[in-house]
């Protein structure tokens, strides 16, 4: 029995740090400002969601699509939790395409919150079109498409900086300290102060970097909280039916005169 | 063995039986709670519907939860015809002030009450729409008057948010 | 097979099972005699058989919301994430309840190969059991395809083209696989498909797994045969049944641990990636159980000799019973054998890590050293120790020793006390 949990919790560990080995070059060592949103009882700051929207809309939203959101989950639970009415507000901000009408033409009209993330291009080429040849990629799970997660999202926010001396780039192309291979395409999208937070808030490159990270970390996983609710728990209450069936079994396995 | 012993031992498999009757019922519900309409289905519960360009006489016809509604501005004419009929003779009895409780606008579902055909506006023998599957009549209320449908076509619950707009559902 | 006929009690139950004998088979199952002296390493298999329950579950309900189309796949996997009353917990508990799948057949395997389980007259469970592992390795790869990500796609190309590697024939039959002329659409429809299927055709193996397993009965800790029923064994229900049950209930807690607080921990951040025919991504590799293989595949530079080692190390496990020549069962009196097992149990898992890193430099001469000493282990060492290994004592019977009457008592408690 003793063995059986040692070798169990071996197993654990090794597939723990296996998954967590780089198979890559070495790379620079993330920061991370704390996320409230990770560990067992890990919730999401809704005043830092709200800001994150906000970061979101008017920072990234020109390149950046986030085609799997809709409105109406900004107003859902766990998430922004702007009210309805504000949904139906921002929402209203959007012009989505929509028909054929009975004339047989498409025609647009304001978004709906049923509608999806309006977005910024009307294809995927017409993306890398507009941004020298580089696809600005969908945010809807790109916390989670990148080793690092939160991390890595936030690191290369605040990773911008001069190329060491003898590296030359071509025109449109950055120095990043986190991007793979250190050349981005995107220039440097914060400042301090670029934003007016509307709860007040001091805009600094850090503080957008940690809000829009946190909008984005929900976007991936908006069913998060719940997650972790039902876990907990779930996990509960296995361990309290284990110890009722391991008396259970104790006291039928008394039955045997002598278990060898 | 000993009456306590006994008690204890049962204690403990009823405790058990429970606690994991509970734990199996509630991995079981979310298999089963899947089936039901899911967040993009019931966003769609609602629909408002811009009717400012819509004259009298002129109906339009909109999808709401995957069925068409009928949403038609009537003319004085056809709101006293409608007014008019003596409801006692009715199939389906229904006083069109019931109906339309803004006599200008008629919203209803238009989907025939007998097999589900989308029936005809502007046809059939009192002025209304008319099936053409199995020959049903509607007048100007959507109230049945001749032929198999049993039933009026049904009224969603509907509200004018302003004066252009209509929210369904 | 010594069953007494068994008669049901009610009326009603008499008449239904002379037509159709379910009861006699229940009553079967119940008083099934199994050796008292398992240990927790025999509890697997009823592990086995949840997990397979539940990923069908879970599987058939995820196909519910799935649309298997290339230009819809992705999305549709969002839809079920996002929008489908706990479509997340549904694709979580699918996802890694296949991993959890694999680490449980890989405990099972690893303890048929420590008792001897696969010995005589074990040797059609143990090639049944094979079968079941090849096509769960097939099922996975398939299932891992159709999220449509970057991984996905990938990996399908990968493994695919390794089939024109095959002489002549190898080029027609990947364009036969792919439907086309590379992994596209018809790739994916026809994977769900066969997705759908293979689970089905595992349960069945798996009745036939079981069926087998119940001719000779269970082996045992120290891989002797035992008389049955008898003082060395209890009745199925209810002391297995509620042994498996809280093994189950432990095992379900790592699982929970998984699915609620770290789901995508055993998987691949590129496949969160939308598929791209275009791009490839800088690192492919496959899910962690398939990992083992990956590294074989890879450490012989010719595309056929690489394809031929993976199949080979596999084919080399179905054909174990006829490999390991000794007569002593359990590596419990095996001292010599006992500690190549443990050497094995390393290879393999240096051999998993290997296939996760670049094959390339120092991780590719390492791979090929565990590659060539897995080949060693089952083709030279088995055979040898067979015939060369001095055993222990094996006990004559599991209680008598304990209870006094056989000549070896003292040292066979010994061996009884380190189990």
């Amino acid at each position: 029995m003793k063995n059986f949990l040692k070798f169990f919790l071996t197993i654990l560990v090794f597939c723990l740090k296996a998954s967590s080995i780089s198979a890559a070059e070495q790379t620079e060592k993330l920061l991370n400002p704390g996320w409230g949103f990770k560990g067992f009882f890990g919730k999401f700051d809704r005043g830092s969601l709200q800001r994150g929207y906000q970061v979101y809309t008017e920072v990234c939203a020109a390149c950046h699509s986030i085609k799997y959101l809709s409105y109406r989950n900004l107003s859902e639970t766990g998430g922004p939790e702007f009210t309805e009415d504000q949904v139906k507000a921002i929402a209203s901000q959007f012009e989505v395409t929509d028909g054929p009408n009975d004339d047989g033409d498409m025609f647009t009209r304001p978004a709906r919150p049923a509608d999806n993330f309006v977005s910024p291009y009307a294809n995927e080429k017409a993306a890398i079109a507009a941004n020298g040849g580089a696809y600005p990629p969908d945010m809807s799970v790109l916390v989670k498409a990148r080793k690092g997660g939160a991390d890595y999202i936030y690191s290369l926010l605040l990773g911008y900086e001069d190329p060491p001396s003898g590296l030359s780039l071509d025109d449109g192309v950055y120095y990043n300290k986190y991007m793979a291979g250190n050349k981005i395409k995107m220039s440097n999208p914060l400042s301090d102060g670029l934003v007016e937070y509307g709860d007040g808030t001091s805009a600094t490159s850090e503080q957008m970097a940690k809000d829009v990270t946190t909008f984005l970390a929900w976007a991936a996983e908006p069913h998060l909280e719940a997650r972790h609710k039902i876990g907990f728990r779930a996990i509960i209450y296995l361990i309290i039916l284990t110890i009722l069936v391991y008396f259970s079994m104790k006291k039928i396995w008394s039955r045997v005169e002598s278990k060898v | 063995m000993s009456d306590k012993k006994v008690k204890r031992r049962d204690f403990i498999f009823t405790t058990s039986y429970a606690l994991g009757a509970v734990g199996v019922g509630a991995a079981v519900w979310p298999l089963i709670d899947q089936m039901n309409p899911d967040a993009s289905v019931k966003a769609l519960a609602s629909t408002e519907v811009d009717v400012s360009s819509v004259e009298p006489g002129q109906s339009i016809t909109v999808l709401w939860r995957g069925k068409p509604v009928f949403i038609k501005r009537r003319t004085q004419e056809e709101i006293d015809k409608a007014r008019e009929v003596d409801i006692k003779n009715l199939k389906h009895p229904e006083k069109d002030e019931d109906r339309a409780k803004n006599p200008e606008w008629l919203v209803m579902l238009g989907v025939c009450t007998h097999l589900g055909c989308v029936p005809l506006g502007d046809k059939g023998e009192y002025g209304g729409w008319f099936c053409p599957c199995h020959g049903s009549h509607y007048d100007t209320s959507g109230r049945i008057r001749k032929g198999p449908a049993p039933t009026n076509m049904e009224i969603p619950k509907y509200e004018f948010v302003n004066t252009n707009t209509i929210k369904i559902g | 097979m010594s069953d007494h006929e068994y008669i049901p009690k009610s009326k009603l139950g008499k008449w239904f099972n002379d037509r159709l004998p379910i009861l006699t088979l229940a009553n079967h199952l119940t008083e099934y005699p199994t050796p008292k002296n398992l240990n927790y390493w025999w509890t697997f298999g009823a592990i086995l058989t949840f997990c397979l329950v539940t990923q069908i579950i879970t599987g058939l309900i995820l196909a519910m919301h799935y649309v298997a189309h290339a230009d819809l796949a992705f999305s549709s996997v969002e839809h079920i994430m996002r929008n489908v009353n706990y479509g997340w917990l549904i694709r979580y508990v699918h996802a890694n309840g296949a991993s959890m799948f694999f680490l449980a057949v890989y405990i099972h395997i690893f303890r048929a190969l420590y008792y001897g389980s696969y010995k005589s007259p074990r040797e059609i469970i143990w090639i049944l059991g094979m079968m079941i592992y090849i096509l769960m390795m097939m099922a996975a790869f398939m299932g891992y395809v159709l999220p449509w990500g970057q991984m996905s796609f990938w990996g399908a190309t990968v493994i695919t083209n390794l089939f024109s590697a095959i002489p002549f024939f190898g080029e027609s039959i990947t364009m036969w696989l792919w439907g086309g002329y590379a992994v596209d659409n018809p790739t994916l429809t026809r994977f769900f498909s066969l997705h759908y299927l293979i689970p089905f055709l595992i349960l069945g193996l798996v009745v036939l797994h079981i069926w087998a397993l119940h001719v000779p009965g269970n082996n045992n800790p120290i891989g002797i045969d035992i008389k049955k029923p008898s003082n060395d064994t209890v009745s199925f229900h209810p002391y297995i049944v509620i042994k498996d049950l809280f093994a189950l209930l432990i095992f379900l807690i790592v699982f929970a641990f998984f699915v609620f607080y770290s789901p995508n921990i055993l998987g691949h951040a590129d496949n969160y990636i939308e598929a791209n025919p275009m791009v490839t991504p800088a690192h492919i590799v496959p899910e962690w159980y398939l990992l083992p293989f990956y590294a074989i595949l890879r450490s012989v530079p010719d595309k056929l000799l690489g394809v031929i080692a993976m199949f080979a190390a596999l084919f080399i496990l179905v054909i174990l019973p006829w490999l390991d020549t000794s007569k002593i069962r359990s590596a419990i009196f095996r001292p010599l054998y006992k500690q190549f097992y443990w050497f094995l149990v390393a290879d393999v898992l240096i051999l998993g890590y290997m296939g996760a890193m670049p094959a390339e430099g120092i991780y590719l001469l390492v791979a090929r050293v565990a590659t060539a000493y897995y080949f060693l282990h089952f083709l030279i060492i088995l055979p040898v120790l067979g015939n060369k290994e001095k055993t222990s004592e094996v006990p004559l019977s599991i209680t008598e020793p304990v209870l006094g009457g056989s000549a070896s008592a003292s040292i066979t408690k010994n061996h009884l006390d380190k189990i």
